[in-house]
């Protein structure tokens, strides 16, 4: 008996066994390498191993032997012949610019010559070499294992002694985009709270007929494309749309002065409010479907007015709703990518979107892992804070 | 214990859908200090009495009164009425005396006199030590005092509860009849119950009002009810009653005879009637004895179809006077234990015990349907021994 029980229990866990599997290999592993790229980085490592070698007893101030020198000039020279120097320069050159173009230009002048001193031929080639951080740089980008993106993710850079300092003002942008993200997210959030409550309360205490049709309208928007709704907002509130025209016509503006409304933080603003309030309705009218008609008019029946009887019997029992579309929509709109690139314009832009530029336009996949990293991270705090504060399993979500 | 009205209904209708009349042109009168029961059947309209007289719903015509001043423009909470609700409606993020203080809150009454109005609300209701607790981690029947505490705590005059005890189990139920009863003595509160119980409704009501669809069908304290039903409807409702149709032959003063298939019946006329108007008789089962001949005005002959041995009585079903389920309860005493399945005994009842009513079929009012061919209709059908208490009657011991 006790046997058979065991077996069926095996059996219904293996029929999981296909979804594990596939979020295995769709999703946890890419998540995974993705991850390990932020501060796994073997690619210089793998170019220069016997520069990498020989500089190990360089003493950093100095300039390099003859031998390092040698060791780099026989490597590069290999590199241009794969032609895969590009990706090794690029990386030593986020350490130090100008590294890039002195990578190349040197693998390019030696090509042919064989000279007796090789030091000589590649000062000569980018003066650059004379200076012991072009070989700091190289050292450092060698590291097969590096915190470097992490803290270039949080604005923070190792000066040549190798402490932990702040990059130069102009270039901390990380954090303040992350602080916007988190701020944008929040502002989201409450305004969705404030839109949606009001409809989930109507939906819920709304005879099933027209609650139907309410709930009807709500999820319209889930099953039209997020492109076109996103496209849309575009035809509304461009500085030619229908909005600006109108208030033209009205005469609440002018046609010198049109409001833009679109292409920066406004922009990403309303969009995502509106895609994403669907998210906070449906939590929030689950809940409240669950509080019977009778709690409010024993209340009243009790003596209180609408407004006591609201604030003290029906807010209370719709904090787990509350907490469930918070959550969420906070969660979504903190990783929020395509509506914010489409309609958000410079100032527009969340943290997401300059992950998806280090992903697509510079190539720095360790930085975007990091700054994935660190969103994660704040996800994951903020669950186990809402955790602590109300408890998961309190929460309703449909 | 004053008997100034209370709660008076004037002409009062009401319809959800403009068409339907879920209570139509009703007119009662609950005195200060009654315990009043509308009973009915589901659906009959008893929740949307109390709804109208709690504030939730607006008669669509007619006036009610509390202690004799309108209430038509007076909202729920300052009609200042206990509800109790079927499921209780208690608030289940508040602990026991949370709830309980909250009547007292909204009414801005002083902390040191909350704890007290509280702990003798919770003491009424036993539930003395209970404050701290959550509703969701008490038993069904501490919730509904609870409920009860809750609905006393801020001193109303009065009281309505909505089939309070409909979730409990029988055991529990009967003792917190009793509890109620005990609590609304005490207090001297008007009480406007509702169920769908008859037995509940006698052994805890000074008055019964008897509802059948959206009408009020008699008013009378409990022992009337059983004893002199005026309607059709009451009498096949409470308790058990034999029903026989027929039409009315002569009528004198004090009785009228009634043609049924088997023979002339001599009833009590109820109400006014005319020699060929159709009428029901009403006869309990308890009332009809075996006899020799000549003892009782009205006897007559049949043959016993089965017996059904109940303990302490016996429930003989005969075929009688066109009813195929005429039920007679003997008492379980030395010689009537002796009548067997298919013997055919002679019965007997006075004219006082049979109540000639308005056949309210023929007017479209009734409930009880009339079988195309009245012979071998189902035990419990309506024409044979109606009432709710006819589960001792299963179908399945009839052929014992
Ligand atoms: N809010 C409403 N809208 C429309 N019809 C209603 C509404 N409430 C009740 N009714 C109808 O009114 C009639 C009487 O309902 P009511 O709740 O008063 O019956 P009841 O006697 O309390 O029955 P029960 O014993 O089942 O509780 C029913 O036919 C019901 O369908
Ligand atoms: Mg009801």
């Amino acid at each position: 008996m006790a046997l058979s029980l065991a077996g069926a229990r095996v059996r219904a866990a293996a029929l999981t066994l296909p979804l594990v599997a596939f979020i295995g290999v769709t999703f946890l592993a890419p998540l995974g390498l993705m991850l390990a790229r932020s501060v796994h980085e073997p690619l210089v490592a793998d170019s220069l191993p016997d520069t990498l070698a020989v500089l190990e007893n360089w003493d950093g101030v100095s300039l390099p032997g003859e031998d390092v020198f040698q060791a780099l000039a026989r490597e590069l020279l290999t590199l241009h012949k794969q032609r895969s120097l590009g990706g090794v320069a690029t990386r030593v050159n986020r350490l130090e610019s100008g590294m890039r173009s002195a990578i190349v230009r040197t693998a390019r002048q030696l090509r042919n010559a064989d000279p007796g001193s090789w030091r000589e031929a590649m000062i000569a080639a980018a003066p650059i070499w004379n200076e012991p951080k072009a070989w700091r740089a190289l050292q450092r980008s060698g590291e097969r294992y590096t915190l470097r993106h992490f803290l270039h993710a949080l604005d923070l850079e190792r000066d040549s002694e190798g402490n932990v300092v702040a990059q130069p003002p102009d270039q901390r942008i990380y954090l303040s985009l992350l602080g916007r993200t988190l701020m944008v997210s929040v502002v989201i959030t409450v305004i969705c709270l404030i839109l949606g409550y009001p409809v989930a309360y109507l939906i819920a205490n709304s005879p099933p007929s027209r609650s139907n049709l309410l709930l009807l309208l709500v999820l319209v928007p889930f099953w039209t494309s997020l492109l076109v709704r996103t496209t849309s907002w575009i035809v509304l509130l461009q500085n030619q749309g229908v909005i600006n025209d109108l208030l033209v016509a009205v005469g609440l503006t002018t046609e010198e002065s049109r409001i833009p409304m679109i292409y920066n933080m406004t922009g990403t603003l309303v969009a995502m409010t509106q895609i994403l309030l669907p998210f906070m309705v449906l939590p929030l009218y689950a809940v409240m479907r669950t509080i019977a008609p009778s709690q409010m008019r024993a209340a009243a029946a009790l003596g209180a007015s609408f407004g006591q009887a609201f604030v003290r019997v029906y807010w209370p029992q719709t904090l787990p709703g509350i907490a469930a579309g918070s959550l969420l929509v906070f969660i979504l709109s903190i990783g929020y990518y395509i509506t914010p690139a489409l309609v958000g314009g410079r100032t527009g832009q969340l943290i997401s979107n300059l992950i998806a530029y280090h992903m697509q336009q510079s190539l720095n996949w360790g930085l975007a892992a990091a700054l994935g990293a660190i969103l994660l991270v704040c996800v994951a705090l903020l669950f186990f804070l809402f955790n602590r504060l109300v408890g998961v399993e309190r929460m309703r979500f449909t | 214990m004053g008997s100034s009205p209370h709660v008076e209904f004037h002409g009062v209708s009401k319809t959800y859908d403009g068409q339907t009349m879920v209570v139509q042109d009703l007119d009662l009168c609950v005195n200060e200090g009654e315990f009043f029961t509308l009973l009915g059947p589901s659906g009959s309209g008893k929740t949307t009495c109390l709804m109208m007289l709690a504030g939730f719903e607006a008669p669509s015509s007619g006036e009610i009164r509390l202690s004799g001043r309108s209430v038509q423009h007076l909202p729920p909470r300052k009609r200042g009425i206990g509800v109790v609700f079927q499921n209780y409606a208690l608030f289940p993020h508040m602990t026991v005396g949370r709830n309980l203080a909250f009547p007292l809150e909204v009414r801005g009454i002083s902390a040191a006199r909350r704890r007290e109005r509280i702990r003798q609300a919770l003491e009424v209701v036993r539930l003395d030590g209970f404050e701290h607790r959550r509703p969701g981690e008490l038993s069904g029947g501490q919730q509904q005092r609870v409920a009860i505490a809750r609905a006393l705590v801020f001193n109303p005059t009065l009281v309505l509860m909505d089939e309070p005890l409909g979730a409990l189990d029988r055991r529990l139920r009967e003792e917190m009849q009793f509890e109620i009863r005990r609590m609304q003595q005490d207090l001297g509160v008007t009480v406007v119950y509702v169920t769908h119980d008859q037995q509940e409704a006698m052994a805890m009501s000074s008055r019964v009002a008897v509802f059948h669809r959206g009408h009020i069908q008699q008013v009378a304290a409990p022992e009337t009810l059983y004893e002199e039903p005026e309607r059709e409807f009451v009498a096949s409702f409470i308790g058990d009653n034999n029903m026989l149709r027929g039409q009315v032959l002569t009528v004198e003063r004090d009785h009228c005879d009634v043609a049924t298939p088997d023979g002339i019946v001599r009833a009590f006329p109820v109400h006014h009637c005319r020699p060929g108007d159709p009428s029901v008789l009403a006869i309990r089962p308890e009332r009809v004895s075996l006899t020799r001949p000549g003892v009782y005005t009205n006897e007559f002959e049949a043959v016993v179809e089965d017996i059904l041995f109940i303990g302490d009585h016996l429930r003989l079903r005969l075929n009688l006077c066109g009813n195929p389920n005429f039920v007679v309860k003997i008492q379980n005493v030395i010689g009537h234990s002796a009548v067997l399945a298919g013997d055919r005994v002679r019965v007997g009842w006075s004219v006082m015990d049979c109540r000639a009513l308005p056949d309210e079929e023929g007017a479209g009012s009734g409930v009880l349907t009339r079988p195309a061919a009245p012979l071998r209709s189902p035990p419990g059908d309506a024409t044979g021994v109606s009432g709710t208490d006819r589960a001792d009657v299963p179908p399945s011991t009839q052929a014992v």
